[in-house]
């Protein structure tokens, strides 16, 4: 039991920042942990079993991707065993169907698949993965086949948020019991391609219209989770439910974070899972202090009546787009900088989209690659 | 397509198998535990779901607590009915 605080809901596991498909949003980091640095079963292993010591409900099977770790099976399995909730997050192309039926059998309750489009062509050239979409298709149909709650989780932008009626009528073809619209953001990889994806205007409330009506039409049928991105609203989210209060996140070589992109904030160092306990992280690890609660707040969100809601907004992007990590995060219009910063990135969406630069592992220089 | 669940109080309701109703025994807390959700049901949520196994239906529940509570059968069916339409239209319910 913890003394000083309540434990966190759920961790994110990131197995592996491998990943078959290219996006050229990719919210990884700029550098990724190579194969040869990912912690091994056994650290897993002992870190799930920390995980469930703390009293925390869920884990979420992410990367990378996550099917890339052939160990993935033990490690569902043992966290079905500790009673973790167990959710894999999944781009799908690496899955076979005996694969995720042993995923199940092992206690896997909970198969969310990320989708690029709803179009084959624009999905597979997103994704820069030559049949990736059909591909899929097929595995969210194998997920209710096997009686598994399934969630679409579509990454929407500029260049498909045409779509976002297809992909509401796409995941209610596919008996999905969640969709969620997840607009870009632009953190690592993805702040490269800002003008590339970065939608417009009528393109977002068009959006929002249309997500309204859906709900309304498929109550009890589709559940809509929709975040408007960050450059259009007026007031910042509330980022991972509020830093170091929910969540916790553990890269692939086992740093523990509060959020998957707080390895771009440089002047931190994290603690490994190699060398402390969760529990110890929780309550003791300095970046988790940092900006946990209110104090540290800068003005105007000391005295904000929605401190306590949106916590301070997102670190990492107060600091990507000011520079400065204890700044006030600029999406929120009491920002001195929210004219500046917001309104040069979205004018970016009035002009022609620039060809945006896919992410591959392999590829250690930047090239724009053709559309 | 499938359809919205519409309670009624006859319907008997069930917790799906994909959402576990449980007690965190490190955190000394109930918990309805789904995909990417993690609900804190207050004490009288708590005592309606742990009825809701799949063998009574609404009513039943209700004529439960009616008694336990000296409360009108009446008004527990709505307020039971309110609650639980909210879960189910959430996916974190079903009938048997």
């Amino acid at each position: 039991m913890l003394k000083k605080l309540k434990a966190p809901l759920a961790v994110l596991a990131e197995l592996s920042h491998r990943c078959p498909l290219s996006c050229a949003y990719c919210s990884n980091p700029i550098e990724l942990v190579e194969k040869n640095k990912e912690l091994d079963t056994n650290d897993w292993i002992r870190v799930i079993d920390e995980a469930a010591d703390l009293g925390i409900h869920q884990i979420h099977f992410s990367g990378g991707e996550p099917t890339a770790r052939k160990d993935l099976e033990q490690m569902v399995e043992h966290a079905h065993k500790r009673k973790l909730y167990t959710n894999l997050i999944t781009s799908a192309v690496l899955l076979s169907r005996e694969r995720l039926e042993k995923l199940k059998k092992l206690g896997l309750e909970h198969v969310q698949v990320s989708f690029q489009d709803s179009e084959r062509e624009n999905a597979n050239r997103i994704g820069n993965f030559k049949g990736g979409h059909e591909k899929k298709l097929e595995v969210a149909k194998w997920v209710r086949e096997l009686g598994m709650p399934l969630t679409i989780n579509a990454v929407m932008h500029r260049q498909n948020l045409h779509h976002l009626d297809d992909m509401i009528k796409m995941s209610v073809d596919l008996d999905a019991d969640r969709l969620e619209v997840a607009n870009v953001q632009y953190y690592g990889w993805a702040l490269k391609n800002r003008a590339a994806f970065m939608p417009t205007k009528d393109q977002l409330e068009s959006s929002m219209e249309i997500v309204e009506k859906a709900r309304k039409n498929l109550k009890g049928i589709l559940v809509i989770d929709y975040v408007l991105p960050d450059y259009y609203a007026k007031r910042p989210k509330s980022c991972m439910g509020g830093w170091g209060r929910q969540f916790l996140n553990i890269s692939p070589e086992g740093n523990v974070l509060p959020c998957h992109a707080a390895e771009t904030i440089k002047s931190f160092k994290f603690d490994n899972v190699k060398d402390k306990s969760l529990a110890w992280i929780w309550e003791n690890s300095e970046p988790f202090n940092k900006f946990r609660g209110t104090d540290w707040m800068p003005s105007p969100c000391k005295t904000c009546d929605r401190r306590e809601i949106d916590w301070g907004g997102c670190r990492c992007q107060a600091l990507a787009l000011t520079g400065d990590i204890g700044a006030v995060d600029p999406t929120c219009e009491f920002s001195p900088l929210h004219e500046k910063i917001f309104g040069s990135a979205t004018k970016e969406s009035g002009s022609e989209a620039p060809e945006f630069i896919y992410r591959l592992l392999s590829n250690k220089e930047v090239e724009p690659v053709k559309k | 397509m499938k359809e919205r669940l519409l309670l009624k109080s006859e319907t008997v309701p069930v917790i799906p198998n994909h959402v576990r109703f449980e007690f965190n025994e490190v955190r000394k807390e109930w918990v309805l535990l789904a995909p990417e959700r993690a609900l804190y049901p207050d004490p009288i949520a708590i005592e309606v779901l742990k009825k809701c196994n799949g063998k009574i239906s609404i009513k039943l529940i209700a004529e439960d607590l009616a008694k336990k509570y000296k409360a009108p059968l009446k008004k527990i069916i709505e307020d039971i009915i309110t609650m639980l339409q909210d879960l189910a239209d959430k996916g974190f319910l079903k009938e048997c």
